[in-house]
């Protein structure tokens, strides 16, 4: 057992904690409050490497392990959400799945340039009418020959609008049954005719970050973007979703220790009947609740990555991170507000934004309802992991690090 | 084409100085980081060797105890090449006339130095002595407060600078060996890179012991140092507040400000 972080770990932290503070946190509130993407945060994020940050060195990546990702999470959503949303999306959802998934010519094809940070990369499984029921899928994919027609809609997309690549599940066979046997995983490239994207507006908090739809009429799909076989669809959306939350699990634990921060920093410079008010018994149980459900919280994700690293399949732990962070960051965030008292209700302080912010991730990738039920049922012996076809890689650092 | 990088390891810019009443100074438990200063010099090497096809070697030179790998690492993991630490129990207690002299003797040692970078001072003590007192030591010309290098020729020994004085701006020639102070806005440092971590968590960095450099046990440490350390205390709290003038228009608020001032006696 051993619980120290390596050098490389703390240094890519500090490196990732740097680049959020200085280029991201001055101008993050202005953009929040004028819902407007930060995309500029996207670019530098790509040229730092970032993008690619647990991708093989000779698939453009960077060749450092899954615990730098989690690092990386915890680090961006400290400052802001939509910044973790990123990693969440295009290195979690979308680049770890072609990995594990995806042929040599597709890694080749897709892989590269997404962990160089040429090209952007989203995931798009959830429909107006297909939430948490994913396999209820409208969206249909019809075989043509050498192609797939595909035609439907998917909503509530994290990079809708400024991502180059989709990671997209359609029913493919109507009369499967269950039904989840009948979706296939597809890469949906912008360029592609019949596609239309857009964001959303009106959202209750990343509204630094693009949420919006993706549009598909009668699409052209070459057979070569199907990643993985007709019917595995399902299997990979979960795949992919246990490393989406892992990312998600890392950073509300970040979010969290911004609560913290913020709170500790107010509760002693504000002074109330004479003394500050972290003297005050009240004002400390909520940061100590705050201490308790960070440190509990990066132990849950630190050791799902963990289990990543040794190729350890980690569907609960994974889910456990996550339920346990986001709920915990939304209680750290309405507690670091009762501490700012009214300051806390304005914009003028971070800690609304993070109350705002840390809601979604407590219903996107499972809700928080569906990770108590996996949590019962994995307890319950109701549900076991069966073996997929293709496992997610361990981390090997002389494999990941080779050029070529 | 030999660069050589001097820095030192400081607390957090974010730590809190405390001084007990013994005069014990205490960072708390504050991360220890390269100098924030030095990360200029760092880059500007680092964009010297870019401009030179990557033919110059850069060397960065700490003097400290083992803390001190930290901002060697960093400058490693930024672009340096080589990282070498010189330590010796008997350097404890240095001012900068004795870490003027460890560091040149270090340099000496390396022989071949063409250029030495230093930060324009340490957040810490924020002397910025040292980086003349190297230059004299050693005879090279000495060049402060750089904010742009103009022209560098190796081959025809010269070096041109732009540096930033109180009066103006200052373009200087002088002949190479040289010893440069930069200051903040010469560049914009560069982060770390993934590929730059991991080399700078693998590589080796020699410690150089005061034999290894030839140094004199009486001119480094607390014997080669001038200062001497007669009380030290924290600066007195700094009292007083603020005020809010409150008037009904922009210009009545300024005229109550400009009597509060001379009555202040500001103005």
């Amino acid at each position: 057992m051993d619980f120290e972080l390596t050098e490389e770990h703390k240094m890519i932290a500090r490196m990732v904690r740097d680049f959020a503070e200085k280029e991201v946190a001055p101008y993050i509130k202005e953009y929040d409050r004028a819902h407007k993407p930060f995309t500029k945060a996207i670019y530098r994020m790509a040229e730092l490497g970032i993008l690619g940050i647990c991708i093989p060195v000779r698939y453009g990546g960077q060749g450092m392990d899954y615990i730098s990702l989690g690092l990386a999470c915890e680090e961006l959503e400290r400052v802001d959400s939509s910044l973790r949303v990123v990693l969440s999306v295009h290195v979690g959802l979308n680049s770890l799945g072609l990995l594990q998934w995806g042929t040599e010519e597709q890694k080749q094809r897709f892989l590269v340039p997404q962990a160089r940070g040429e090209r952007f990369a989203a995931y798009a499984l959830t429909e107006p009418g297909a939430g948490s029921d994913a396999a209820a899928l409208a969206t249909t994919a019809r075989r043509e020959g050498d192609v797939y027609i595909l035609n439907g809609e998917k909503m509530w997309i994290s990079l809708a609008s400024v991502a180059h690549n989709f990671l997209v599940f359609a029913v493919t066979d109507p009369q499967a049954k269950p039904r989840h046997r009948g979706i296939t995983a597809f890469i949906v490239e912008r360029e592609m005719k019949g596609v239309t994207t857009g964001d959303i507006h009106g959202k209750m908090g990343v509204r630094a970050g693009s949420t919006g739809w993706i549009a598909m009429e009668d699409v052209e799909v070459p057979v070569e973007n199907r990643l993985g076989e007709e019917g595995e669809g399902f299997k990979i959306a979960m795949s992919c979703l246990d490393n989406g939350r892992y990312t998600i699990g890392a950073g509300a634990t970040g979010l969290i220790r911004a609560c913290l921060e913020a709170s500790v920093k107010y509760a002693r410079e504000r002074k109330t009947f004479g003394k500050e008010i972290g003297q005050h018994q009240l004002i400390q149980r909520m940061i100590a609740h705050m201490r308790r459900d960070y440190e509990i919280a990066r132990l849950l994700y630190l050791r799902a990555g963990w289990l990543k690293n040794q190729g350890i399949r980690n569907t609960w732990q994974t889910s456990l991170a996550k339920w346990f962070a986001t709920e915990a960051s939304f209680a750290a965030a309405s507690n670091a507000v009762q501490i700012h008292g009214a300051y806390g209700y304005s914009d003028e302080y971070d800690v609304e934004r993070y109350l705002r912010n840390s809601k979604g991730a407590c219903i996107y990738e499972g809700t928080s309802q569906i990770h108590e039920i996996i949590q019962a049922q994995y307890a319950l012996g109701y549900r076991e992991d069966r073996p997929l076809r293709c496992e997610l890689p361990a981390y090997d650092p002389e494999e990941w690090q080779r050029e070529a | 084409m030999h660069i050589v990088v001097c820095t030192k390891q400081t607390p957090d810019s974010a730590a809190k100085l405390t001084v007990d009443e013994a005069g014990n100074v205490s960072w708390g438990d504050s991360p220890i980081i390269i100098n924030p200063w030095d990360e200029y010099a760092v880059e500007e090497a680092i964009l010297i060797k870019e401009r030179f096809n990557g033919e110059p070697k850069v060397t960065v030179l700490s003097m400290g105890p083992e803390e001190a790998l930290e901002a060697l690492k960093h400058a490693i993991a930024m672009g340096c090449d080589e990282g070498i630490r010189v330590w010796d129990e008997a350097f404890e207690n240095s001012d900068t006339l004795a870490t003027s002299y460890v560091l040149a003797k270090a340099i000496e040692k390396m022989g071949d130095v063409d250029l030495i970078l230093f930060g324009k001072s340490a957040i810490d003590s924020q002397t910025g002595q040292v980086p003349m007192e190297v230059a004299r030591r050693l005879g090279f010309s000495p060049l402060t407060y750089v904010i742009k290098i103009v022209e560098l020729d190796f081959e025809g020994r010269t070096i041109t600078v732009e540096r930033l004085l109180e009066q103006g701006r200052q373009v200087v020639k002088a002949p190479l060996p040289a010893v440069i102070g930069t200051v903040k806005g010469i560049n914009e440092p560069r982060y770390p890179s993934f590929m730059g971590i991991r080399k700078a968590t693998r590589a080796q960095y020699p410690v150089w012991t005061g034999a290894d450099i030839g140094a004199e046990p009486e001119k480094a440490g607390a014997a080669g140092s001038g200062v001497r350390w007669e009380r030290i205390f924290p600066p007195p709290v700094r009292e007083g507040g603020a005020e809010i003038i409150e008037a009904e228009t922009p210009e009545e608020a300024a005229r109550i400000l400009v009597d509060k001032l001379m009555a202040e006696k500001v103005i």
